[in-house]
């Protein structure tokens, strides 16, 4: 069937909500696309330099920008319910704890306590 | 009020009425079942089942140690007796233990739910649980492991010999079956709660399930990955722990705690849930601070995950993450200033659950403030890997869990069976079990205090009164649980039939017969009432009831 | 024909609510919450490597620096900007299911498991490289390739193949997923108001890529300012 009855499809505007559920204008979709894909460039980009310890942040910074994208739009995280919301945060925070306390340890082994 | 029908209490003698028991009957219509109160059945007698396989395990290390030299066994045998007592115990019976079976059974009928949100997932549950059982069982039997079931690096992954890799693969698989407990259980609490019951009208044991399950969902993964690890290293050495080529042990300690510090509360929050019920009914009063009651639940699941660097003061963490690990684990909350404020000028009953109750309250207060020394780090240097260690678990364990869950066996046995224990046995065999284990493992704290290591399977005379005396009081501990064994299985067939409330409980699940049909209830109850309405003590907002009966 | 959106499936091909929900939406609501529950267990599957990998990077920055110029950066950009596609199409595909279009959604889903299938292949190739060169973490593993870091290089190389080989089997698991999710797409069971299944399976997907987008930086990059991108071997 070649049917299409979204009088949206195509457009740049805001979608319209097909029973309730909010549809992402294409726009949208292809634009975080290419951001996804400048910032995989620009990552290898600057890890052929030298920046010494801000190599490690500069990475992490854009690997974070690229995964709020895809959580928030393409995961549709930026039109779901805060319950969703309160899940996908809990993870996140979780995996800091284990990450942060762990770390704690090594970081600080070598302190005169 | 509540709109259900109470189907009319079945008289003795007559023929049984309908029921989920009588919903099918033969091998497939149980082991295909996606009914969740026949997947807790499956679960009871499973975990009854381990629990029995990990009690002989202790009986037999308990023999042992009734004399100070080694006799009965030899140091590599006794290794894997208390590896296969502790692996048993934490992963196959307390672990699963009051989630599986009584959280299985009563989420939907404490929340106005026909099922949990995903019945099919709950039976895969069992299957994994099974699964994973049969694979530790088959690595106890062809050839055990004796790393303790902590499982530390490198021995584990390198040095040990044994089935490490068998069981840290059943290990692995059984953490799925705890996830998807957890899983079902979060969404069932947020998505199918009857209307009017928000979640401060929910039973605590309900708030009790849910923050069990956040534990579950976000502390499990941790150790299956882990044990993977450990895994991968035993059959693939692909040096991960590897002290010789940079591997750091501490790694591992600090991946298995971050999952098995919180998996204590995963033990312990269920049992709370069940002595919050218990108390509220035969104190006939409403739980004093609720609210508190719920938030420190949640409270226990967060600030859980941040101090699992207790366990690890000697072992060669930071000065500073020891000290801070001090510093979180000081926050633990202490609930147990509710039940008491609860108990205060009710109408005390002193059934066989509550006996098991006030039992929980005074057992976990020592085992809990022993864990306080523990968790300062000056004390636990001298105490560490010590029998005080052993007794303070024991005390959280068993005289906390174990009391708990025997008091929700007893509490909802008429409700899941349609039958009553004999309740002058019930009690009888809560003061046997109360004194054998408090025979068993009060010893232990002196003589750990004393300087008697964990883990050792022959000792010094000095220590050996206090170990006969614990073994002793381990038997008349057994003695108790048998009792309650024959007890139980007794009433299934003969026990005194019971209609919908015989405790005059409050709560959906006494609305409904006993035992419930399959569906649970003929048509979704609306809920306008407060939790434990029993019509004494302070409503959720302060207000005094006024109608004391 | 009816106008309505629903023109392009049959009435009766869609399962009726399961018993003990109360409605479809309340079903509906489970099924997504669900799955954002099991995703959050990835997180903290994935992240108990990712921790392990921290602690080692600290512990051993050189060793690490050596072994990870080591890997072709080229592939793994590849295989990068493969699974971003791969994102977009899945996007597109539930896209077309809300919105009627058949042929988006079921092109997309076919896109998407072409590129999630080069994905692993260019991942075999990678993998049976390092077999080649006596890189596999494990007895057979050429310390001596690495000087003085050759110990810590082979743990670098625990991880890079645990982490790697963990995201592999979700890829393949995704895979599998996919086609079953196309069978019930091409059955006509996703609609512009029922479409969780297909959703599900996105939601699942992008986590799968979302996992990749740390692993490339944190495993291929790390040497890349000091050898410069010599392309590995």
């Amino acid at each position: 069937m070649a049917h299409d009855h979204n009088p949206a499809h195509g457009a740049s505007g805001h979608g319209e909500h097909a029973g309730g559920h909010h549809v992402m204008p294409l726009s949208v979709y292809w634009g975080v696309f290419l951001a996804l894909v400048v910032g995989t460039l620009v990552t290898v980009w600057s890890a052929t330099i030298d920046l010494g310890a801000l190599n490690v942040i500069v990475a992490l910074v854009i690997a974070t920008a690229k995964a709020l994208l895809v959580v928030l739009y393409f995961m549709h995280v930026k039109y779901a319910s805060k319950l969703t919301w309160l899940f996908v945060a809990s993870g996140f925070f979780w995996l800091l704890i284990m990450l942060v306390i762990t770390m704690n340890d090594y970081i600080s082994r070598g302190w005169l306590l | 009020m509540a709109t259900t029908h109470a189907v009319a209490p079945a008289a003795n003698g007559e023929k049984e009425a309908k029921s989920f028991w009588s919903d099918g009957y033969g091998w497939k219509s149980w082991l295909l079942t996606v009914d969740h109160k026949r997947i807790a059945i499956l679960y009871l007698i499973s975990v009854v089942a381990f629990f029995i396989i990990g009690a002989t395990f202790a009986a037999l290390m308990r023999l042992e140690l009734a004399t100070p030299k080694g006799d009965v066994v030899d140091s590599e045998t006794y290794n894997k007796l208390f590896t296969m007592h502790g692996v048993v115990m934490i992963f196959f019976f307390l672990v699963p233990s009051i989630p599986a079976i009584l959280g299985n059974f009563l989420v939907p009928l404490m929340i106005g739910a026909r099922d949990l949100a995903f019945p099919k997932i709950n039976l895969l549950s069992w299957y994994i649980y099974i699964v994973g059982g049969a694979l530790t069982l088959l690595a106890a039997v062809t050839g055990g492991i004796d790393t303790g079931w902590t499982f530390y690096t490198p021995y584990s992954s390198t040095y040990a010999n044994g089935q490490v890799a068998l069981a840290a693969i059943a290990v692995f698989i059984t953490g799925f079956s705890s996830i998807l407990t957890g899983l079902n259980f979060l969404v069932t609490i947020h998505k199918m709660r009857a209307p009017g019951l928000t979640w401060f009208r929910l039973p605590l044991f309900i708030w009790a399930q849910y923050a069990t399950s956040l534990i579950m969902i976000l502390g499990t993964p941790v150790i299956a990955t882990t044990v993977f690890l450990v895994a991968l290293e035993r059959v693939l050495r692909i040096g991960i722990f590897d002290p010789a080529l940079g591997g750091d042990p501490v790694l591992f300690q600090h991946l298995f705690w971050f999952y098995s510090h919180p998996a204590v509360y995963i033990m312990i929050l269920p049992g709370m849930g069940v002595i919050s019920d218990v108390i509220a009914c035969f104190s006939r009063k409403r739980v004093f601070g609720y609210s508190f009651v719920a938030f420190s639940s949640m409270a226990i699941a967060v600030l859980g995950f941040m101090v699992w660097g207790h366990h690890m003061y000697t072992t060669g963490q930071s000065a500073y993450a020891s000290m801070v690990s001090t510093e979180n684990t000081m926050l633990a909350a202490v609930k147990v200033f509710n039940w008491m404020a609860t108990l205060y000028k009710g109408e005390i009953h002193l059934t066989t659950p509550m006996l098991y109750a006030l039992g929980f309250i005074g057992l976990f207060t020592i085992g809990g403030l022993t864990g306080l020394f523990l968790g300062i780090m000056s004390i636990d240097l001298h105490v560490h890997d010590t029998y005080f260690v052993v007794a303070h678990f024991h005390y959280v364990m068993v005289g906390g869990m174990v009391m708990a869950f025997l008091s929700g066996i007893h509490f909802w046995w008429p409700k899941m069976f349609g039958r009553m224990y004999p309740e002058w046995w019930g009690r009888f065999a809560a003061i046997n079990i109360f004194v054998g284990f408090n025979l068993t493992f009060l010893p232990q704290f002196v003589l750990g205090f004393m300087g008697m290591p964990r883990r050792y399977h022959y000792y010094p005379e000095e220590f050996a009164q206090l170990n006969l005396l614990s073994s002793a009081g381990a038997a008349l501990m057994g003695a108790g649980y048998l009792i309650i064994f024959v007890y139980m299985l007794w009433s299934v067939k003969f026990g005194l039939k019971v209609g919908a409330n015989p405790w005059k409980a409050t709560g959906l699940e006494w609305k409904i017969q006993s035992p419930p049909t399959t569906h649970n209830f003929e048509s979704i109850p609306v809920v306008d009432e407060e939790a434990y309405d029993y019509g004494r003590g302070h409503a959720k907002h302060g207000k005094e009831a006024s109608v004391v009966r | 024909m009816s106008a309505d959106h629903t023109h392009a499936m049959p009435a009766g091909v869609l399962p009726p609510v399961s018993h003990h929900f109360e409605d479809l939406a309340q079903q509906e609501e489970s099924e997504k919450l669900g799955m954002w529950a099991f995703l959050v267990t990835e997180v903290m599957f994935f992240g108990a490597l990712f921790t392990a990998y921290t602690v080692y990077r600290n512990l051993y920055p050189e060793a690490f620096m050596l072994a990870s110029s080591s890997l072709d950066w080229k592939l793994g950009g590849l295989n990068t900007l493969v699974l971003i596609v791969s994102s977009l199409t899945m996007a597109l595909a539930i896209r077309g299911a809300q919105t009627s279009n058949r042929k988006v959604m079921l092109g997309n889903l076919v896109l998407t498991m072409v590129f999630g299938a080069t994905f692993l292949v260019v991942k075999y190739f990678e993998y049976a490289h390092k077999y080649h060169v006596n890189l596999m973490p494990g007895p057979t593993f050429d310390v001596a390739a690495f000087g003085e870091h050759g110990p810590q290089a082979r743990i670098f190389f625990s991880i890079y193949f645990a982490m790697t080989g963990l995201h592999a089997f979700h890829m393949i698991v995704g895979l599998i997923l996919m086609a079953w999710i196309y069978k019930r797409a091409a059955a006509g069971h996703y609609t512009p108001t029922r479409y969780v299944g297909i959703e599900n399976a996105g939601l699942y997907w992008h986590f799968v890529d979302l996992v990749w987008i740390f692993l490339f930086p944190m495993l291929y990059l790390l040497g890349a300012h000091t050898s410069g991108l010599s392309g590995g071997h």
